[in-house]
């Protein structure tokens, strides 16, 4: 133990106050301030229980809504599905639910340190081809559903994390390129993602879909979920490379040396040395990326795909219910988001502890 | 030009990589539509009465049976259609491309459209126009009263420049204040931030019903432009356009001779000799456009004339409650013309 970090144990640690009262009441001012937070707090607290609860209605028509202060709940089963799948055929909404299901267990599997290897590699590369047959259908009885049909969480789900798995190794080769001794991969690695960087997610999207079909033969088209998802590949890269990029310049030159010096190759020391050390340095700006990108895949708006957030807005404008549910839509959508943010936060901070990354 | 080809030669391998031939160039849009055996048609993300989707995913709506009404002249099947969602901005594109057959989604016919962006339209279904809507609780009857006013609008050159057009005639004054989001748009009028709010009537209607009290608010007697909401098809297809445009025009007719989804089988029977060719007991105009001899009875039995379209979509008895204005038939004083079946 060095004598700083000695010292430093010496001192009272100012954070275990906050466990006793004396926090709360040590002083008139701040016995103030705890009664005032506590009051505004509990008048939120009212207002809130009265609205989603005591003045709510649970079940009932547009009328009953209509007539009562609170919210109203009738309105959100009604749309449930709609909100939750979009158009897509109704009598075949257990694919995406299925689907999506599947999608978060592995994604859930995948998140076990103790099983990253190979295999999960492997299950993923069947998965993925399995969950799309799945959605579009064609073969083994199933109908055919076209692209243009799906909608709401499991597009919004497709989009991010796809975009993302994809986005992750692509981004890593650009960082490694961004940092090569070859001039010709560095400057073409730099002008990518300083090309990309300088523009906004919106007018790649636009690009993608009103672009691209200009170069295309006539008659021909790429699927417009197709575009959207390379798009949402191709920006997210940029933005992974420069932070994998910081995390290999945080490591120190010795350990390249290191790995040299014990006759590992380019490749082999790259990715059994530097590249999980990098990254591990890098998880919460990483994890904060992987949240924006999860919130900004409702931008596909604009190439006319309804992900979850759009499905939900749509609903709103349900003639029978217009005007009468606002707020019940867009809180759902809240909490959905919020729900899966706060999971991949507090996955973040999981992955922080397990590999030790803050220096204690 | 080099690069260009280039670019479409990778373009074309990238194909391998899940892409759909759409149409062939050869392949006229009757034939592919044919062969896929489904109509694709383009229609908005969500407007009420016009196209929106209902709890289970189905599509209803005034443009939407402007589609249904194309496939059941072609298929004898008003089910037989993917509705593809169109943002405002992309929406030629799509139709360019050929992602969709017709792009019926509240679109207004103008000369530089038709002449510059690769597309035609079919007949105007629905004669919208700019109007203003304001407070029942401000007290005034017509937009020429409206002095200093703000109003709320959602961004486009046209809106803009109508209204400036419009308050350089009156002499008075306004003050502009634009929202990109269309509920943000409607959530200022209503809170007050406004005291008008300018758009096609028809949209005027769909936000007023879209408010806690729709009573409230009154929608000025003044139409300052001119929106001809038509269906529109990819250019240089005439049989196609052709097929679309009297799809609509069948609609109409059907209400001028008082054919309707209830007396259709009846009327079938009818000595007029005009009914006759429609419904195809006489003459074979169907086979002319490489339709069924019985498209045009298939599109009253299976949709409806224009009359119950409307008000089945847009009427007096729907949310939206419009009442027909200039959307009435040429002898009831109204602008829709069907030209003769003969």
């Amino acid at each position: 133990m060095s004598e700083q970090s000695a010292m430093a144990s010496d001192m009272a640690s100012p954070r275990r106050q906050s466990g006793s009262l004396k926090a709360y009441f040590g002083t008139a001012g701040n016995s103030a301030v705890t009664l005032i937070c506590l009051a505004v707090f509990a008048l939120a607290a009212k207002a809130a229980i009265s609205w989603l609860l005591v003045n709510a209605v649970f079940t009932g028509t547009p009328e009953d809504c209509k007539v009562a202060s609170g919210a109203c709940w009738p309105y959100l089963a009604d749309k449930l599905r709609y909100m939750l799948f979009g158009i897509y055929p109704f009598d075949e909404q257990w694919r995406p639910l299925t689907a999506t299901l599947l999608f978060i267990a592995a994604m859930a599997v995948s998140g076990i340190p103790r099983l990253w290897g190979r295999a999960l590699i492997a299950g993923w590369i069947v998965l993925l081809p399995l969950l799309f047959v799945l959605m579009a259908g064609g073969v083994f009885g199933l109908t055919s559903v076209p692209t243009s049909q799906w909608g709401g969480l499991p597009l919004s789900f497709m989009l991010t994390f796809v975009g993302l798995v994809l986005a992750l190794p692509l981004g890593i080769l650009l960082a490694l390129a961004r940092l090569s001794n070859l001039p010709a991969i560095r400057i073409l690695a730099i002008t990518f993602i300083e090309l990309v960087r300088g523009v906004p997610l919106i007018s790649i999207l636009f690009m993608a879909s009103v672009m691209l079909p200009l170069f295309m033969p006539e008659g021909v088209t790429i699927d417009k979920l197709l575009r959207a998802q390379v798009a949402i590949i191709l920006f997210a890269a940029a933005y992974i490379a420069e932070i994998v990029r910081a995390g290999l310049q945080a490591l120190p030159r010795g350990q390249t040396e290191a790995a040299q010096a014990l006759g590992l190759h380019y490749w082999q020391y790259t990715f059994l040395v530097i590249i999980p050390q990098a990254l591990k340095t890098v998880i919460p700006p990483l994890v904060s990326l992987f949240i924006g990108f999860f919130q900004d895949t409702t931008l596909v708006t604009i190439v006319g795909l309804l992900d979850f957030l759009n499905t939900v807005r749509t609903a709103l404008r349900d003639p029978n219910w217009q005007g009468i549910a606002v707020l019940e839509g867009y809180l759902f959508a809240a909490v959905v988001y919020f729900v899966f943010s706060a999971l991949m936060g507090a996955y973040s901070r999981f992955l922080e502890k397990r590999f030790r990354v803050g220096h204690d | 030009m080099a690069l260009f080809r280039t670019a479409r030669r990778i373009a074309a391998a990238a194909l391998l990589l899940g892409t759909s031939v759409v149409a062939a160039e050869a392949a006229s849009t009757l034939e592919t539509v044919k062969a896929r055996g489904k109509l694709i048609c383009g229609v908005s993300m969500g407007t009420t009465g016009f196209a929106l989707a209902d709890a289970q995913g189905k599509f209803a709506g005034f443009d939407v049976d402007v589609c249904r009404a194309v496939a059941s002249a072609v298929f004898g099947d008003p089910n037989k259609v993917d509705f593809v969602m169109t943002n405002i901005n992309t929406r030629f594109q799509v139709l360019q491309s050929g992602e969709i057959d017709i792009l019926s989604r509240q679109t207004t016919l103008t000369y530089s459209r038709e002449a510059s962006l690769g597309i035609d339209f079919g007949p105007a279904v629905f004669y919208d126009g700019q109007g203003l809507m304001v407070a029942k609780s401000l007290g005034i009857n017509s937009a020429k009263e409206l002095d200093g006013a703000a109003i709320c609008t959602l961004p486009g050159t046209t809106t803009a420049q109508n209204l400036a057009d419009f308050f350089r005639t009156t002499g008075k004054k306004f003050e502009l204040v634009v929202f990109e989001n269309p509920d943000e748009n409607n959530n200022a009028f209503f809170s007050g931030r406004c005291d008008a709010v300018s758009s096609d009537r028809s949209d005027l209607a769909s936000i007023r019903a879209g408010s806690k009290s729709p009573g409230d608010y009154v929608i000025l007697p003044e139409t300052i432009s001119k929106e001809p909401l038509a269906p529109a098809v990819r250019q240089n297809d005439s049989n196609w356009r052709d097929i679309v445009s009297w799809s609509v025009w069948m609609m109409m007719a059907a209400e001028e001779k008082g054919v309707t989804q209830a007396n259709v089988d009846e009327q079938a029977k009818s000595t007029d000799p005009e009914i006759q060719r429609m419904l195809g007991g006489a003459d074979d105009l169907g086979p002319m456009l490489g339709l069924d001899k019985k498209w045009g009875y298939n599109i009253v039995k299976q949709v409806g004339n224009y009359a119950e379209v409307f008000d089945r979509n847009l009427g007096e008895k729907t949310a939206l409650g419009l009442s027909r204005g200039p959307n009435t038939l040429w002898n009831n004083g109204g602008l829709l013309y069907p030209p003769p079946f003969r």
